[in-house]
């Protein structure tokens, strides 16, 4: 249902993207892994127009797009089918946990603001925030307002939902709530892309794993295969490093 | 103090509190107004980058934060006569203080606009709205938030400047002060009961101030956190 191809970006004099191709099927949960500054995160926000890929081309649910050139409308297009969710959560800080999820579906879908409601505390009740409904995003734990951000994504019902690091801002007691509606919807068949720093995660809920480093694509794989065999050399030295990190 | 001069007082205190509920209030509601407008205006094509309105907004905030407003006040009334273009006092007044105060207010909201995390702006954009529909429901009205004290701020600032007014014949509680001392020589008594008016005005738009201040709290729930 995605597919990107030669996706090349730079910032100023540093290339960041070197012509990356990946892809997601329907229903997928791809983790996408790699030291920081690999490039994850720029292909991910290049994905959803955050930022304009130099160079790359896009198929998104069969239609062909080129990430330099998209209109304006096409980016719209692209992003009302699709759900991002940051790693600062960025939930609209003048607006409560259901006036974040109601917002879009009464300011771009047109809704009505009672329909929107339900829909909206449909998916506050989806990730257990339904309880939350009234409170302003500073009155919520970092936890609790990544939920409320992916509920905010799912309210659109998305063709597939973008991740970008949902728990790395977090204290550590508050990443299994986060990753356990991650897992609910992966059981449920939401179609993923993870950018993740969690690799019991990765390997535990993706159907797929891949490993960037340096702005390109070293290595991929079903996710088993992946963490009980990896091919590549950079790939074994950075899961190693991740281990000795744990201890 | 003798007799006189507390009866002198008492009498004085509608005569001039008067021009300020005729004259100082309109004027500084009215200006305040057009100067808010102007502000969000001239904040939004900077935070925008518009180009050349860009630069003719610098040159706008830099024109008038660098000349007096007296002076401002004495081009516009006493000036622009000579190219045909004759205002009367109060008109001339409005305009100068909307464009003054536009001014500062616009480097006020500027800032405010910059010190939203941008996050809430791409936030908007991935739920597909588009620049305007964040600017307005997301952007703005947490913008307005920040900016809200020194808003206020510049309005007292403004009701007191409004006493500069008098310089171009408005007949505000400065000029009405002046005539009363031109008849009665008490000149100390009576331009402290003008500061007490003055004083008046300011503590009664602080706790507007307050007020106002408690409810934007209230509108992002307590206190405003910053989400980096």
């Amino acid at each position: 249902m995605l597919e990107l191809k030669g996706v090349r970006k730079r910032f100023g004099g540093q290339e960041v993207l070197l012509g990356v191709d990946l892809s997601v099927k329907k229903g997928e949960v791809v983790a996408l892994i790699g030291p920081s500054g690999s490039g994850k995160t720029t292909l991910l926000r290049c994905a959803n127009f955050l930022e304009t890929a130099d160079e790359g081309t896009m198929i998104f649910d069969g239609e062909r797009y080129d990430m330099a050139r998209a209109r304006r409308a096409e980016i719209a297009g692209i992003r009302r089918r699709t759900g991002f969710v940051f790693q600062s959560y960025n939930l609209f800080a003048n607006k409560t946990a259901l006036g974040n999820v109601t917002e879009s579906l009464i300011i771009t879908r047109k809704k009505h603001r009672k329909e929107a409601e339900e829909i909206g505390l449909e998916a506050l009740r989806r990730v257990g925030m339904a309880d939350w409904a009234a409170h302003y995003p500073s009155q919520l734990s970092g936890g609790q307002q990544q939920r409320v951000a992916i509920a905010r994504a799912l309210a659109l019902d998305p063709e597939i939902i973008y991740f970008d690091e949902p728990t790395s801002a977090l204290d550590p007691e508050l990443i299994g709530e986060v990753l356990a509606v991650m897992r609910s919807l992966a059981e449920g068949g939401m179609t993923m892309l993870v950018v993740t720093h969690e690799m019991s995660f990765a390997r535990s809920v993706s159907s797929r794993t891949v490993f960037m480093a340096g702005g390109a694509v070293v290595e991929q794989g079903p996710s088993a295969d992946f963490f009980r065999a990896p091919r590549e050399e950079r790939t074994r030295a950075f899961l190693a490093s991740l281990a000795e990190e744990r201890k | 103090m003798s007799a006189n001069v507390w009866q002198l007082l008492v009498d004085s205190f509608p005569d001039i509190l008067l021009p300020g509920l005729i004259q100082t209030v309109p004027l500084t509601v009215i200006s305040f107004s057009i100067a808010f407008v102007i502000a969000v205006g001239v904040a939004l094509i900077r935070y925008a980058h518009v180009p050349v309105l860009e630069q003719l907004a610098r040159i706008y905030v830099w024109a008038v934060r660098g000349t007096p407003l007296l002076v401002q006040l004495y081009v516009v009334f006493y000036g622009l006569p000579s190219v045909g273009v004759r205002l009367a006092s109060f008109p001339a007044a409005v305009i100068v203080f909307s464009i003054n105060e536009g001014a500062y207010c616009a480097e006020i909201m500027r800032a405010a606009l910059e010190a939203v995390p941008v996050g809430q702006m791409e936030a908007g954009y991935c739920v597909g709205m588009s620049y305007w529909q964040i600017m307005r429901r997301i952007l703005l009205p947490q913008a307005l938030r920040t900016a809200f004290p020194s808003l206020g701020n510049s309005l007292i600032a403004m009701v007191k400047d409004t006493s500069l007014a008098s310089n171009i014949t408005v007949a505000e509680m400065v000029m009405a002060t002046k005539y009363i001392v031109g008849r009665t020589y008490q000149a100390l008594p009576l331009y402290i009961e003008l500061a007490v008016i003055y004083l008046m005005f300011s503590t009664v738009l602080e706790f507007l101030q307050r007020l106002g201040e408690k409810r934007l709290n209230a509108s992002v729930g307590r206190e405003v956190k910053r989400i980096a």
